[in-house]
């Protein structure tokens, strides 16, 4: 069995277990959030011994130069000695500059880094509370369009320590802490004819509306179908800007669909659920590059779907929304 | 003699592989339904360790990892007839990328050679 010292003590890690859960299980608080190896918030530096990569998967080379790794990712099979990085070393100091409600209670939230940050539009980045309590949020920001600032769209949830605090609590001229980005769910345009599918249900629009925007702007010319799926018409958060996309790019096209019945005439909305929509009208997907955005369920299912329907492997790309509730 | 993960073109071409077999396997009733709830990133890169392993390519499978890797399943009913369908998958994947019989065979072979592991006797 290995033992991790830490903060000058010592700790057996149970057969199974993660380096992150043995130090929770020790009282420490140490910060996380997915326990996934996704969100990066977890992130350690070893001091001695050695850890497998899979322990370092997709953090950035920087980070893998100075011994940073995934502590929830890490299953040590021999002695470490490790410690938390310093803050300030990983995150990156942040202004409120724009907070204002979209339609259906969303939140977009804008960010003015206070130093370098650089990322691609649909990557997505980890916003903290204080030390200990972050979340990820998907950028839905494009640096040429948008400048230095960052934008975010964020759903409260009752029960979501981060979400009301942020819908909540904070203000304009106020500091938030972010670490990122991470994530490979963007434009890469290394084909500007392929035909892109992007499919988001609920706040997964953010991401999409920032690789969107991205290969507009980059002179995408394949067809560009958007789906975006809520329960209700003010859940289409974005409605009119993307119609108003659509009207002035011929190759692109909108569908929006919602779950319950609009209560006005509304004849270019769907009253269908996303999954259902997308698998009676997009069949022949060889050859398109698929973007998913959305929660976990939705995303696993039209992975399959749109794999099934003859998109490569290669090229699918999802974010999904991964929820670790915490005690 | 070149291995056939080599003159089917390495790993580019493994790809590819992985495509062909993963769609054979999730659209097959007779086997799909171990895999309907996989995520699929993990089950595709497990796919690929596997035809590496299969095609003769630098591989790091071993013996314990099929047996950890499939005890849940055989909970769940994975058996002999469920192994033989993953061969002749792998058989029509193959003829789909214009592998002639004899590689096909030599595949199978070494396919078969994992089936205990896979079974945990």
């Amino acid at each position: 069995m290995a033992v991790i010292r830490y903060a000058g003590r010592s700790f057996s890690v149970a057969e199974g277990e993660s380096v992150l859960e043995t130090l929770l299980s020790a009282n420490y608080e140490i910060p996380n959030s997915c326990r996934a190896g996704v969100c990066q918030s977890c992130v350690m530096q070893l001091v001695d011994g050695e850890i497998d990569p899979s322990a370092q998967k997709g953090l950035k080379d920087s980070w893998q130069a100075q011994d940073l790794f995934l502590a929830c990712r890490c299953h040590p099979d021999q002695d470490l000695e490790i410690r938390l990085p310093a803050v300030d070393h990983i995150r990156v100091g942040c202004q409120v500059t724009g907070h204002d409600r979209l339609s259906g209670g969303i939140l977009r939230l804008r960010l003015r880094p206070e130093s370098q940050f650089d990322y691609r539009p649909g990557q997505y980045v980890t916003l903290w509370r204080d030390t200990t309590l972050g979340r990820s949020y998907s950028l839905a920001s494009v640096p040429v369009l948008d400048g230095d600032e960052l934008e975010f769209h964020i759903k409260r949830f009752s029960n979501g320590r981060l979400s009301s605090w942020l819908c909540d609590c904070v203000n304009v001229g106020d500091r938030i802490a972010l670490q990122g980005p991470g994530g490979y769910c963007f434009y890469t345009g290394n084909d500007a004819e392929q035909d892109l599918l992007l499919a988001g249900a609920g706040t997964g629009l953010a991401p999409l509306y920032g690789i969107l925007r991205d290969a507009l702007q980059r002179g995408h010319t394949g067809q560009i179908h958007l789906y975006h799926g809520a329960v209700d018409i003010e859940g289409l958060y974005l409605h009119e800007t993307l119609q108003e996309l659509a009207a002035t790019h011929q190759n692109l096209h909108y569908h929006p669909c919602t779950l319950n019945e609009p209560p006005g005439r509304c004849h270019d909305v769907r009253v269908e659920n996303l999954n259902q929509l997308l698998s009676r009208e997009r069949s022949g997907l060889q050859g398109w590059k698929v973007y998913l955005c959305g929660p976990d369920e939705f995303v696993k299912k039209q992975r399959q779907h749109c794999f099934l329907a003859g998109a490569g492997l290669k090229d699918i790309y999802a974010d999904a929304f991964i929820n670790h509730s915490q005690p | 003699m070149s291995s056939l993960y080599e003159r089917l073109g390495g790993e580019a071409a493994l790809d590819a592989a992985v495509d062909i077999f993963y769609r054979k396997v999730l659209t097959d009733d007779r086997v799909n339904e171990f895999f309907d709830d996989v995520d699929m990133e993990q089950q595709a890169a497990k796919q690929k360790g596997f035809l590496t392993m299969v095609f003769g390519g630098p591989h790091n499978y071993t013996g314990k990892d099929m047996r950890e890797g499939h005890k849940h399943l055989l909970a769940r009913g994975l058996n002999d007839t469920h192994v033989d369908v993953i061969i002749e998958l792998l058989g029509g994947t193959l003829k789909e990328l214009g592998v002639g019989d004899t590689d096909i065979a030599e595949v199978a072979t070494i396919a078969e050679s994992v089936r205990d592991d896979v079974l945990d006797r």
